[in-house]
């Protein structure tokens, strides 16, 4: 890895990153908290949780280091641990939202 | 054959922390990390499992949850996110203090994620202390009559259904308090060897995977804050 004599000192993104990514996360809590109560039907799951999904995804890659992780294991560790959650939400709805009596 | 013996001898003084099994120190933070990560891997099924009875319930009972949904201070909720966000970016700024070898930094930024999750804890407190003085809290006293669904004009609520919401909401957001009050002890910890001086640039790993951790208990809030606290809002 091309990394690996610099990521003795400062494995860290700037601070500058770290101030940015926080102040997107607080506008987004706010967004979210106030989108809630603005009328847009079905919508306003699909907004909440595109939002939630922003905000986790912004966690994991800056603060959890995800981005720049040199271990390719944890990058394949999070996939797999992402593809196994979508089996089990997709699979489970997928069938008790297509029974008749549901 | 001497200067072997010196060698080892001077990458031991160098690296005391470097366990015998382990090449060089990179190997050996990227195997923690790597360990955690399974960890958070089999946590993200764990809490999978309450999600999709969530989502299941929630489509079958959707102006129940509504209803139940609304009953719930939404602003304690969202300040609640922002306080955990705040001591995630203490964390990451911890890791760098002990990256940096700044120890005084290391201490606040450690002692600060500790406030922000027991100023977390305080607020989820009251709010169950709300939950208890409504009688919403599932069991024998429950009661949930007369509650009306969001935008169904002279609907109200099931009392029943609205009890498996409660339910739900009880479990996710105590097994989270609980997820948080195991950070609060590990944090301890780091704070007491980071007291010690046991950190340095070189070897800050439980610094960095109990960040993991803290993040991750982070992140499960971003999903249950909209889910639990925002379903069929209202001006």
């Amino acid at each position: 890895m091309a990394d690996h004599s610099i990521s003795e000192h400062s494995k860290s993104l700037p601070l500058k990153l770290y101030f940015g990514v926080w102040a997107t996360l607080l506008i987004l809590t706010y967004v979210t908290y106030r989108v809630a109560y603005v009328e847009l039907g079905p919508f306003n799951s699909v907004v909440a949780l595109v939002i939630a999904a922003i905000k986790a995804t912004l966690v994991a890659l800056f603060f959890m280091h995800v981005w720049r992780a040199g271990e390719k294991f944890i990058k394949a560790v999070v996939l797999a641990s992402l593809f196994f959650l979508l089996l089990l939400l997709g699979l489970t709805m997928a069938d008790y939202m297509t029974r008749p009596w549901s | 054959m001497a200067e072997t013996v010196m060698g080892l001898h001077q990458e031991e003084l160098q690296h005391p922390e470097l366990l015998h099994h382990f090449a060089e120190p990179e190997q050996q933070r990227n195997a923690a990390s790597l360990g955690m990560w399974v960890f958070l891997g089999t946590e993200i099924m764990f809490f999978g499992g309450m999600f999709c009875a969530y989502l299941l319930y929630r489509h079958w009972y959707f102006g129940d949850f509504g209803a139940a949904s609304n009953s719930i201070d939404a602003t304690l909720g969202a300040v609640n996110t922002a306080v955990l966000i705040c001591s995630s970016l203490t964390v990451v700024l911890a890791v760098w203090s002990a990256q940096t070898a700044r120890r005084a930094l290391l201490l606040a930024m450690l002692s600060a994620t500790m406030l922000f999750g027991l100023a977390f804890l305080g607020i989820k407190g009251y709010e169950y202390y709300q939950k208890f003085e409504e009688h919403h809290v599932p069991g024998p006293s429950f009661s949930f009559e007369n509650v009306r669904i969001p935008r169904h004009p002279g609907e109200y609520a099931n009392p029943r259904h609205a009890q498996i919401y409660f339910s739900l909401y009880f479990l996710m957001t105590g097994i989270h308090a609980l997820h948080m009050v195991v950070g609060l002890g590990i944090f301890s910890w780091l704070l007491l060897m980071a007291w010690k001086g046991r950190f340095t640039p070189t070897y800050h790993t439980p610094v960095e995977i109990g960040g993991l951790y803290w993040h991750f208990v982070d992140i499960i809030w971003i999903f249950l804050f909209p889910l639990l606290y925002l379903i069929d809002r209202h001006p």
